[in-house]
């Protein structure tokens, strides 16, 4: 059990910044996500934590322990690779008995706890396999099976589903959630996909570019991104972002974009009023525009016209692609909507959930 | 499509026949040495060894040579050649492959051109430096008393000292194929160096070792040069021992053909025992997979 700290972390390789000042703490206990896409520097934050790389400025700590300078074997963590990176002339039983042999545990100790971790991940038939015997997803199971018998302080997990198909991903997602519960450890996980954070983080630090985003619970991070990045990246359709100018008509304020015009409720004009005139970046979730036929009750909607591009059925739901004024964007309306290709409509935009970027900082304005 | 399939089926039976020819052509002088070791000596001098080939049941056939060369001492040579080769076999792969999972596996400065310099040692050819190194040992043994020409010793530290830059090429090459992963995953378990690459990179690392053990094996086993001049008369191996069963004005020459098939047995084997790994291991390093 510990809590791990990243103390203004830099990594360089030669000329080129991986990671850049990383600077946040998890608790103890707490299943955080980092995601990004890739080549964003998050496997090499795990890297640097698991002692993989060597950290170029700053500290790393675990618990009260500065690790800098500890070799990965004494950091106490447990490491699920990629490619699982399975000992390929050994046994599912001494795969996972490795490392407790190499700590010179005794041997029906060994014997209790791989008995153990088998138990949890339901794999005690495989135990005298060998890894090229076993597929994909019970190469995952071993390979989380050998970090949970060290019982480490620390789990690191580097995009571990994305070698599994769609089905045994959802699957698996589910199941190391429950282990988290169950073991009650420190998780740091690695994805590049959002509803992986989305689905299992107690909190995600969102990382582009080496540099951290923003670092807070899922809805959060749904609900108020801090910037453009992580508007974008959280949520799928990824939100619609608009050019725009705020105008003030009549006591209203209005987003101009060019193509449509939509009033601020009133609610929200003391925030944005001090921005009148000026450009914004204009954001909308596909999901906060709809069928003005199907709007939710108690919503400030305003009705846009748009032509509609190419319509995906979803079963449970309908995709619209959308063009105003050569302006494209994505909604995500109710399945009744009886729409047809190149038709002239109106959609609703739920004018409560619209978000206000700067343009050049693409920080949120709030 | 058919006439696809047609065609390469052709071209299957096209090598077939065209591996067949190679194989007679390069073992045609073998069977002469098989067919010469095993005539009395009136026929081998006065006519071709094919002629018994042709006519087998008319011919007379004798196994004296194998007697004669037996009887000359070629037990205890291949004693000799035995004691000379294994060590010089296993020897200079286990130094090798230490050297191989540093050149691989760790950082340390001037690795690219310690590597480099090693690489180049292989131009070197063994001849040029056989008078160097004899003077080293003769030195060493007036000065620190320490017997070396004329024994077993002598001839493991040359072949190893000789086969040294080609075994850590082969099997750097090897281990580079190695997933990262895994060494790290090792790492993270708990393992050291040392134990990573005893229980993990050595067992991996098997068919590269067979291969290379083969190529040394077979190599030791058939030199003369460096058993010669390093280990000489007192213990003499094999293909010294086949020099001089062949007499000054050349009349052994069937005790020759004999012994050589002797000296056969053991390499061959060593060659049926690991031939998957040596068809496999000519690959080794070269291509990934």
């Amino acid at each position: 059990m510990a809590s791990v700290t990243y103390d203004h972390v830099v990594k360089e390789f030669g000329n080129v910044r991986a990671v850049n000042d990383l600077n946040f703490h998890i608790q103890d206990k707490e299943f955080l996500v980092f995601v990004g896409p890739s080549g964003c520097g998050k496997t090499t934050a795990l890297r640097l934590l698991a002692g993989l790389e060597e950290i170029s400025s700053g500290r790393i700590l675990i618990g009260d322990r500065v690790v800098n300078d500890i070799p990965p074997k004494d950091r106490d963590i447990a490491m699920v690779f990629q490619s699982y990176a399975l000992y390929p002339h050994l046994t599912v039983y001494d795969n996972m008995a490795f490392s407790l042999k190499l700590r010179g545990t005794p041997k029906d100790e060994i014997k209790r706890r791989v008995g153990e971790a088998a138990d949890i991940l339901g794999i005690h038939e495989l135990l005298e396999r060998k890894p090229r015997q076993l597929s994909g997803g019970q190469r995952q199971r071993v390979a989380v099976g050998r970090a949970i018998v060290r019982n480490p302080k620390v789990f690191l997990f580097d995009e571990p589903l994305s070698n599994l198909d769609a089905k045994l991903r959802v699957q698996t997602r589910a199941e190391i959630s429950k282990l988290h519960q169950r073991l009650q450890t420190t998780f740091i996980y690695v994805t590049h996909d959002q509803v992986e954070a989305m689905t299992m983080a107690s909190r995600i630090a969102v990382i582009n570019k080496g540099m951290l985003q923003q670092l807070d619970t899922p809805q959060v991070l749904y609900d108020t991104p801090a910037n453009m990045f992580v508007a974008g990246f959280i949520g799928s359709p990824a939100m619609n972002f608009f050019q725009a100018t705020l105008k003030q008509d009549g006591g209203n304020l209005f987003v101009d974009t060019g193509a449509f015009s939509v009033k601020v409720p009133e609610n929200r004009v003391a925030v944005y009023q001090k921005l009148t005139g000026k450009k914004v970046v204009f954001g909308i979730r596909p999901e906060d525009i709809h069928n003005p036929q199907f709007l939710p009750p108690a919503i400030h909607a305003e009705n846009v016209p748009c032509k509609v591009d190419v319509i995906e059925m979803m079963g449970n739901e309908t995709y619209l692609y959308l063009v105003a004024n050569s302006q494209n964007f994505v909604a995500r309306v109710d399945p009744r909507t009886s729409f047809k290709v190149a038709e002239q409509v109106q959609v609703a935009f739920n004018m409560d959930k619209f978000h206000i970027f700067d343009p050049e900082t693409e920080a949120a304005i709030r | 499509m058919n006439k696809f399939l047609h065609i390469i089926r052709n071209l299957r039976l096209g090598s077939t026949i065209g591996m067949l020819i190679l194989v007679i052509i390069w073992s045609t002088p073998t069977m002469g040495l098989l067919i010469t070791s095993l005539r009395p000596s009136s026929l081998a001098e006065t006519s071709p060894w094919w002629e018994a080939l042709f006519n087998p049941l008319s011919t007379i056939w004798t196994i004296d040579a194998y007697q004669n060369s037996l009887s000359s001492g070629m037990l205890d040579s291949l004693i000799n050649t035995i004691a000379v080769t294994v060590p010089a076999t296993i020897l200079p792969l286990m130094i090798a492959a230490n050297a191989a999972y540093a050149f691989t596996f760790l950082n340390f400065k001037g690795k690219e051109i310690f590597f480099a310099i090693l690489v180049a040692l292989m131009v070197i050819p063994l001849q040029s430096s056989l008078i160097p190194v004899l003077r080293g040992m003769v030195w060493i043994q007036k000065n620190l008393h320490i017997p070396l020409t004329g024994t077993y010793a002598s001839a493991w530290v040359v072949h190893s000292a000789f086969a040294m830059p080609l075994a850590i090429y082969i099997l750097r090459n090897y281990m580079m194929t190695l997933p990262r992963e895994l060494i790290e995953a090792a790492k993270v378990d708990g393992a050291s160096n040392y134990q990573i690459f005893w229980q993990l990179v050595l067992p991996m690392s098997v068919p590269a070792l067979a291969s290379f053990a083969i190529f040394q094996f077979l190599w030791v086993w058939n030199d003369y040069l460096i058993a010669f001049i390093f280990v000489g008369e007192q213990k003499a191996v094999m293909t010294y021992r086949l020099l001089r069963l062949l007499g000054q004005y050349g009349q052994g020459w069937r005790d020759v053909a004999a012994g050589s098939f002797i000296s056969l047995i053991v390499p061959l084997i060593v060659f049926f025992s690991l031939q998957r790994y040596f068809v496999r291991g000519l690959l080794a390093g070269s291509v990934k997979g």
